[in-house]
């Protein structure tokens, strides 16, 4: 009896499923038409609300799925249906699905209710509280085309989520459009985040029609039903799916080589840093391979082209993150770098893992950025104070950018609550037992001490890195004197804001509890969809722990955070006292290197000068030369035009006038006539083209009618 | 009677109507005149809604048919041979759709002689439906080349500095690849006995050399028109001298003629020649897809810019035409409504801004989006659609084209090379850099120049122009099935000619 009524009652709970669309939407829909007339107050809890209310829809699909755990389709309407190509609007509701719905409209929520708060004063620190609305309707759309992306039932449909959130990106990078650089730096950052994203998007496509081509399906449980009938005919199509769709993960989740847009895409509000950039958007990727495992299953160079990719990125960009001085580069090149574990993990089949990081990632990563906004406010605050009541030195103050560790210093007195949740955060990132990214991070080096020693090598490394950069920072920022008067002056931020930071911190101390070993609940959850074909054919199961691995990497983060501390406490601090501005100690001592971190090893610059001015100059001569100065006026012009000028007065003046006159006026000069003609017109005669016209139309309708009766 | 009331017959000569009123108005009456030439073209589009009701979209064949001989010259009949099909529906609909709009983008655009510029934008209309439903060839001819008449004085009287110029070429270029086509067509006619393009069609097959000369004489006139590279010289001097209307017009429809004429001639008659010419027409389009795309982004007139982004979007049109297959087809018909309406919208707004400020160059502005903010979301909106945003109108096309394409790759005897696709989905990656850089000169950035800072965002009649536009490019992004019904009937059997002749190919 109860368990018919708990599986009526998960049944139902699946219908409610196209809700997770429905309710972003009407959140949107109503800040957008009637914002106008509400306060921010209504417009932020509007918009949060409508997020809360997905996130309630998720909880109910994960209730059902305790019960139904095999998930279902619930097919909406059809969408593109030329023959053999049937592709509809349908939801996909299993335990991948799921998680991700609960951790974008979760962690979303979390961020919205903070975004409250936050942009009530960014609005005003950038002069423009017309903004504040806005911002709530592009939040909400990108929760909808986030949900569009996780809740596809096929390949296309999550590409529609896919290029979706991209535009919120564009959008929300671009929020201060009239901002940075020169007055254009937001928006540039924007456009590269688009466009570099696009390029990703084109080996999307490419994935798409080869996919059809093979399977004649865009939809999940068709395609995967396949696979293995279709990997013994045509592995080699299956291996060109895989790669062209590898191109479109480096894009989304900002891997080598299509990284370079994160890092500018801290343009954006601090929120937006921490939803779209950090906790959900990025892992598209990482769901995107997850979600295509039967695929990569069978082909095996493909996911060890992943893994490698992963490992690389991971590395390269926790390495940059040690040289960067703004707080929030710091956590960009540090979310590249986590990206990077994630890709791996799911590279080397470790799927389970490699979610579970995302999970705990999207806890502890958020929490920084929320957390880093909160000290940026902070100082901004410190900053208006010293502004108001110092006059003097208000010129100084005025070029203090807020943004840069260099200015601050000793916030721990000023901002306690920011502190010990951005301790937390950095605990977990650095992955300190008991914390939730020790246990994501373990499986994945875990995985990788049996895969391949040298991924294990560079992740441990990797790893290494992330302990020492998140120590570097937080001595940096809230430890020592406070730098500048800013810092000295900061305050904490509103409830509105520590309360969520709060809520975040929570879940990154007990995260890890989602999969611990031994129990592994979100393994047995993930297994229902993710069924280890890998781990089938590899032949070798993997431990559940190994206390070797944990010890080694707990040994590393321990031995990173006591060389963060002994550089930037102990010998940071006497190196300040003996200078006048602040000097990172690295700076002093390995000089070259530090600066090749510090300049992100120019890959920009090497993109810029291997792309995008290549292709401006190449446009612009073809636009130019090639297709206005010679296409256009010598050939045509010229050419053409001039040349049947030459001819016909070849064929007028030699030949007799007389004979050839009228011949010649009407070719020879046509364009004079046509000219003259136009000159009649113009002095009131175009009423009497317009009655001929008419006429000759009328006699024409005339005989139709009257004649062939 | 049954003639003039013919659904058929309406729906082409029922802006004459209109003419022959405006005639009887007084110059001064300007809000008069506005007034009947919109009405008159509203009640157009409603007689092209009702044509759509009596319209079967199961039924592949040409209905609606009306033929009656009309000159009779030494054995040839010429008939008034209307009729419409899944291939025509959606043109005739989107020009009847169109001209109200371009109308009334006209209200305050066109102050002089507007009486004339009504008359002959009616006419115009007059010529253009007339095209898409002709199935007589003779008939086709002088329809196609009427509209080149009215076109021609807009451009010449109402158009920009160098007005003159730009009619004249656009004039003669088409003209030109006219006449090989009025060629062809006498050829037909005296050879084959017949101008009805269903009794062509019935016949047997015209042999296979001759067909491949036939073909490339009716694609010299549609090739032009569409325009398909290099032949697309004429295009950015028509439209940046030509007014408003004129360009959303222009690159709405009248390019569209030439992409239809390739589906309803072309295709339907040549099928060897088409089948055996495709890879050729296919590197065509994919060379103007990349050229358009990247002349497209340095451009410094906005005009100019969208313009050339024409030569892209309709060298995915032909790419999808020339696939040969139903996805590609039909991608390609509605990638010509698509086209219709974002680069139709797009000309309205570089129209309403030019209004304002009576300039183009994009130098001009930056930061507009501060002042103009529905005007900014609109842009947006419409710019998205252009660069194929999936969940809007363009997407669908571009990629049941570029899969169409894809798929001819993979079927032997037919484009037979995954490259076609591949590259052409480059310019997927060109679009948004074209797209993206126009918006942000125009609308991101600070609201720095002075002369900016007093710009009113849209009017009331300004957003209405715009609004039918966007719903369109919402729904047919998001539920395309209805249009697609439309069509899927007539191109499976266009198709299934096609592979008939491929068969019968040595």
């Amino acid at each position: 009896m109860l368990m018919s009524e708990t599986a009526t009652a998960g049944l139902s709970f699946f219908s409610l499923a196209p809700l997770v669309l429905f309710f972003p939407l009407l959140g949107l829909l109503l800040n957008l038409i009637w914002g106008g007339r509400f306060s921010e107050k209504v417009i932020g809890g509007i918009a949060s609300g409508a997020v809360g209310a997905t996130f309630l829809v998720a909880v109910l699909q994960m209730v059902a799925l305790l019960s139904h755990p095999e998930g279902t389709v619930i097919p909406l309407v059809d969408w593109i249906t030329i023959g053999a190509l049937n592709i509809h609007w349908g939801i996909q509701i299993d335990t991948l699905s799921v998680t991700m719905m609960l951790v974008v409209s979760g962690v979303g929520c979390l961020i919205h209710i903070y975004a409250i708060a936050y942009m009530h004063d960014d609005v005003r620190i950038n002069g423009d509280p017309s903004r504040y609305r806005r911002f709530f309707v592009f939040f909400n759309l990108f929760i909808l085309a986030m949900m569009t992306l996780v809740s596809a039932d096929n390949y296309l449909m999550l590409f529609v989520g896919w290029e979706g959130v991209g535009l919120c990106s564009y959008l929300l990078i671009g929020f201060w459009y009239d901002k940075g650089k020169d007055g254009i730096g937001n928006a540039l950052a924007g456009n590269k985040a688009f466009i570099t994203n696009r390029v990703g998007d084109f080996g999307f496509l490419l994935a798409a029609f080869t996919l059809f081509g093979l399977f004649r399906s865009f939809n999940f449980n068709e395609v995967f039903a396949k696979v293995e009938e279709i990997s013994v005919l045509m592995p080699a199509g299956i291996l060109m799916i895989t790669l062209f769709m590898l191109i479109g993960v480096t894009g989304k989740s900002a891997q080598l080589p299509l990284y370079v847009w994160l890092p500018d895409a801290m343009a954006g509000p601090t929120p937006v840093s921490a939803l779209i950039h950090a906790a959900t958007m990025v892992t598209a990727g990482v769901y995107l391979i997850a979600r295509s495992h039967p695929l990569y299953a069978v082909v095996p160079q493909a996911q060890s082209l992943v893994a490698w990719v992963g490992t690389l990125t991971a590395v390269f960009a926790a390495t940059i993150a040690v040289a960067q001085f703004d707080i929030k580069k710091v956590l960009a090149y540090s979310t590249i770098s986590q990206l990077g574990f994630m890709v791996a993990a799911v590279g080397m089949g470790a799927y389970v893992a490699g979610m579970f990081h995302l999970v705990t990632h999207a806890f502890f990563k958020a929490l920084l950025f929320l957390s880093s906004g909160s000290v940026i406010q902070g100082v901004e605050r410190g900053l208006h104070e010293v502004e108001h009541h110092h006059k003097g030195k208000q010129a100084a103050a005025h070029h203090l950018d807020p943004q840069d560790m260099r200015n601050m210093g000793g916030l721990r007195q000023r901002m306690p609550i920011t502190f010990w949740v951005y301790l937390i955060g950095a605990l977990a990132l650095a992955g300190i037992v008991p914390l939730a990214g020790f246990w994501s991070k373990d499986e994945i080096l875990l995985k990788a001490s049996y895969k391949d020693a040298r991924l294990y090598t560079l992740l441990s490394i990797a790893a290494f890195f992330t302990a020492f950069y998140m120590a570097r920072q937080i001595i940096l920022v809230f430890f020592g004197k406070p730098r500048s008067d800013a810092a000295a002056h900061a305050t904490e931020s509103p409830k509105l804001m520590t309360v969520p930071l709060i809520a975040l911190a929570v879940l990154s101390v007990f995260g890890g509890a989602l999969n611990l070993p031994g129990i592994h609940a979100f393994g047995h959850w993930l297994e229902h969809t993710i069924h280890h074909l890998a781990a089938v054919k590899e032949g070798v199961e993997l431990p559940e722990f190994s206390l070797q691995v944990a010890a080694v990497s707990t040994l590393i983060a321990f031995l990173a955070i006591a060389l963060g501390w002994w550089v930037y406490q102990q010998w940071g601090e006497r190196l300040q006292k003996a200078n006048a501005a602040y000097i990172d100690p690295l700076q002093v001592a390995f000089k070259p290197v530090f600066n090749v971190l510090n300049q992100k090893y120019w890959v920009d610059e090497l993109y810029w000068a291997l792309f995008v001015n290549p292709y401006k100059a190449f446009s612009k001569w073809l636009a130019e030369q090639v297709d206005w100065r010679f296409w256009h006026d010598w050939f045509h012009d010229t050419i053409i035009a001039g040349g049947f000028k030459r001819l016909t007065l070849f064929l007028a003046q030699p030949i007799d006038l007389g004979i050839i006159d009228g011949i010649a006026n009407g070719l020879a000069a046509l364009t004079q006539a046509g000219a003259a003609y136009l000159r009649r017109f113009q002095s009131g005669y175009v009423r009497n083209y317009a009655l001929a016209v008419f006429l000759g139309v009328v006699a024409m309708m005339s005989y139709l009618i009257f004649v062939l009766r | 009677m049954d003639l003039i009331f013919h659904p058929l017959t309406l729906v082409t000569f029922l802006p004459l109507v209109g003419v022959v009123i405006l005639l009887f108005l007084r110059e001064e009456q300007k809000n008069l005149i506005r007034w009947v030439a919109l009405g008159v073209s509203l009640a157009t589009f409603i007689v092209s809604l009702v044509v759509l009701a009596q319209f079967q979209a199961s039924n592949p064949d040409l209905q609606l048919v009306i033929r009656r001989v009309w000159i009779q010259v030494a054995g040839w009949d010429i008939a008034y041979h209307l009729g419409v099909d899944g291939l025509s529906i959606l043109l005739v609909l989107l020009t009847t759709f169109l001209t109200p709009i371009a109308i009334l983008s006209t209200w305050t655009a066109v102050e002089e002689r507007v009486k004339e510029f009504m008359i002959f934008f009616l006419l115009l209309e007059v010529g253009m439906v007339g095209v898409f439903l002709a199935l007589d060839l003779f008939l086709f001819y002088i329809f196609w080349e009427f509209t080149l008449v009215p076109m021609y004085f807009l451009i010449g009287i109402w158009g920009g500095p160098r007005r003159m110029y730009a009619a004249i070429k656009f004039f003669l270029y088409t003209m030109a690849g006219s006449i090989l086509m009025l060629l062809a067509i006498l050829w037909l006619g005296i050879q084959r006995g017949t101008f009805s393009l269903p009794d062509l069609v019935a016949q047997d097959q015209i042999p296979a050399n001759i067909q491949i000369w036939l073909f490339l004489a009716f694609a010299a006139a549609f090739a032009i028109k569409v325009p398909m590279w290099p032949l697309h010289s004429w295009l950015p001097d028509a439209h940046v001298e030509a007014p408003t209307a004129g360009s959303v017009i222009l690159a709405g429809v009248l390019l569209k003629m030439g992409t239809y004429g390739f589906l309803r001639f072309n295709l339907a008659l040549f099928p060897q020649a088409a089948v055996q010419l495709a890879p050729l027409m296919a590197v065509l389009a994919v060379i103007g897809i990349l050229y358009g795309a990247a002349v497209s982004f340095p451009q410094k007139d906005v005009k100019k810019l969208v313009a050339y982004s024409s030569v892209s979007h309709l060298g995915f049109v032909m790419l999808g035409l020339f696939a040969l297959n139903p996805q590609g087809i039909q991608g390609g018909i509605l990638q010509m409504v698509n086209h219709g309406i974002s680069t139709g919208a797009l000309f309205l707004i570089v129209g309403m801004i030019y209004e304002r400020r009576h300039t183009r160059e994009m130098d001009a502005f930056g930061g507009l989006w501060k002042i103009m903010p529905v005007y900014g979301a609109l842009t947006l909106i419409v710019a998205l659609s252009s660069m194929g945003l999936p969940g809007l109108n363009g997407f669908v096309g571009e990629f049941t084209i570029l899969l169409g394409a894809w798929e001819a790759g993979q079927a032997s005897g037919s484009l037979g090379s995954y490259f076609y696709a591949g590259f052409a989905a480059i310019g997927v990656i060109l679009a948004a850099i074209y797209m993206l850089t126009m918006f942000q000169k125009l609308f991101l950035g600070p609201l720095d120049k002075e002369e900016n800072r007093q710009l009113k965002d849209l009017n009331w009649r300004e957003i209405v122009t715009l609004v039918p536009l966007v719903i369109l490019i919402f729904w047919i992004g998001l539920y395309p099935k209805p249009f697609f019904s439309l069509m899927a009937p007539a191109v499976d059997k266009l198709v299934a000619n096609l592979s008939m002749s491929l068969a019968a190919l040595p």
